[in-house]
């Protein structure tokens, strides 16, 4: 038996995308975020019968979602402590889920306050994942992930020469469709001037290569695939589903090829799963806590060979109309830092065709990837079905 | 009046790593390697991942590195290392097939395979801290 095919995504939801929610809490803001998606998908929320919480914070649990949703028979509940990788792994988890008839309709809640709560140097250090690290390289002065992953993006342009121009690509087209989102954070035109004038950060990385930090909710309901024609929406199906892990998952330090993240374990089988292949994929929605983590991923998801990413991106190819257009909501850069749940959603959206000014012309076939601290991978496929 | 100022995150060592930063406070790299296989490891952990070994000894480092990759702080995510800013973290290859995380002072030109050496730092309290240097 295959994964694919068996689950769809029949309901999204966002909360406004702001740096202050005026007091509501994470909770609030899952909720409302809940409530959208589950009447987006026609379902009433007594309806949901599983809950799978990305990302593992322990902010909220299960529990809360029923106690305040009214939910009377939940059977079957978990999280995805996996960081950023986390929303794309809560997918998978709910599509096994209801394709193993353990339950109908799964809400996958993600809610952070995560510019007005704790920012991100605090924050990771609270995470299991950032144990080793946090043991063996905080002491030194390496503290925050801008600081781990540099190196990665440091060793790829000292191997294939990429640039900090071709970084500055990404951010720029991110925030040309930010612009055209409605619901984005960033709202004014960058240039790649602009970029190369930001602040450094952690070199090579700048504060225009940095994702932002958000307050804000994004939700999604994925039911079993006999269910979903039933509802209200398109039908936008998983066809493929993986997630992979790099070789020294725990560090980046003591990786053997830095430039390799987990994704590039998970792809081919996500790819396999499908029956399509990179040439197949109208949009992609890639996870980008950091520009140099999109252009890994484009590598890693074999988009283009190992070191050829700066050349990928030149130009406008990830904008609308262009090679590959990536991450039309605007992302975690410009939009809002959800985590990869609004990937999730944006990718459901231009498979409905309903991504109104950042639609991408007959969209079809799309995928959605997560990251995770220090590299894990996660992978989604969908189709319009 | 006091004005408290956050202090550096400080190792809180396993029963695994502790010979490793006692070994720092000594003024030596120690490595950690299977009594079995003979594999060195680091980070210090309890399994050997060739072997499946639990027995472990310790090996002093050479002290002979390359640089792998680095990363130059310019933004204060902690304010115990504003006025350190901005400063070299450098990734290292030791002699020895492992890395290690340091900062890296002293060299005028960052390039891949940079032969450094291996120092060491007092950082207060009893803790000691690797630090690199251009070799020779």
């Amino acid at each position: 038996m295959t994964l694919g095919g068996k689950a769809a995504v029949t309901g999204i939801g966002e909360t406004d995308y702001t740096r202050d929610a005026g007091g509501r809490g994470v909770l609030t803001l899952q909720l409302e975020a809940s409530l959208a998606a589950i009447a987006d998908a026609g379902l009433r929320p007594a309806e949901i019968d599983g809950i799978v919480m990305p990302i593992g914070l322990g902010a909220t649990v299960a529990e809360d979602f029923v106690t305040n949703l009214g939910i009377p028979d939940l059977r079957f509940s978990t999280t995805t402590p996996l960081g950023g990788a986390g929303a794309v792994a809560a997918v998978q988890c709910a599509a096994a889920a209801v394709a193993a008839g353990l339950c109908r309709h799964v809400l996958l809640p993600l809610g952070r306050t995560g510019r007005t709560g704790s920012r991100i140097g605090a924050r990771i250090h609270q995470m299991p994942q950032f144990r080793t690290v946090g043991e063996f390289e905080a002491p030194v002065g390496a503290l925050a992930p801008a600081q781990y992953y540099a190196p990665m993006a440091r060793r790829h342009m000292e191997l294939f020469g990429t640039t900090s121009r071709q970084l500055a690509e990404i951010a720029v087209t991110t925030r040309q469709h930010a612009i055209l989102n409605g619901n984005a954070t960033m709202t004014a035109p960058m240039t790649i001037e602009d970029h190369q004038a930001s602040r450094m950060i952690a070199d090579p990385l700048r504060l225009l290569d940095c994702s932002l930090e958000s307050d804000g909710a994004a939700a999604v309901v994925v039911s079993k695939a006999d269910a979903a024609g039933d509802l209200r929406q398109p039908r936008v199906l998983l066809t493929g589903l993986a997630e992979g892990h790099p070789d020294s998952p725990s560090t980046i330090t003591q990786r053997p090829d830095m430039t390799r993240l987990g994704l590039a374990k998970a792809a081919p089988r996500a790819f396999a799963m499908a029956g399509v292949t990179p040439a197949d994929i109208d949009v992609a929605e890639i996870y980008d806590c950091f520009t140099y983590i999109v252009l890994c991923q484009l590598e890693d998801l074999g988009f283009c060979g190992k070191g050829e990413g700066g050349a990928f991106v030149e130009g406008g190819a990830l904008g609308l109309g262009g090679r590959l257009p990536v991450n039309t909501h605007g992302g975690l850069l410009s939009q809002s830092h959800m985590a990869g749940m609004n990937h999730v959603v944006e990718l459901v959206r231009q498979l409905r065709g309903q991504a109104g000014r950042a639609q991408v012309a007959d969209a079809e076939v799309g995928l959605v990837t997560g990251y995770g601290d220090l590299g894990d991978g996660t992978i989604a496929i969908m189709a319009r079905a | 009046m006091i004005t408290a100022m956050p202090s550096k995150p400080v190792p809180e060592p396993t029963p695994e790593s502790r010979p490793y930063w006692q070994g720092l406070a000594e003024g030596r790299l120690v490595l950690q390697r299977c009594a079995d296989c003979g594999r060195v490891r680091h980070y210090p952990r309890p399994l050997c991942d060739a072997c499946h070994s639990f027995a472990a000894d310790w090996v002093e480092a050479s002290g002979a590195a390359t640089l792998h990759s680095w990363t130059v702080a310019h933004h204060p995510y902690h304010p115990a290392f504003r006025a350190e800013l901005p400063y070299v973290l450098a990734t290292a290859d030791l002699a020895e097939g492992v890395r290690l995380v340091a900062q890296l002072r002293g060299a005028a030109v960052l390039r891949l395979g940079l032969p450094l050496r291996i120092g060491f730092e007092p950082a207060g309290e009893g803790l000691v801290l690797p630090v690199l240097r251009p070799a020779g």
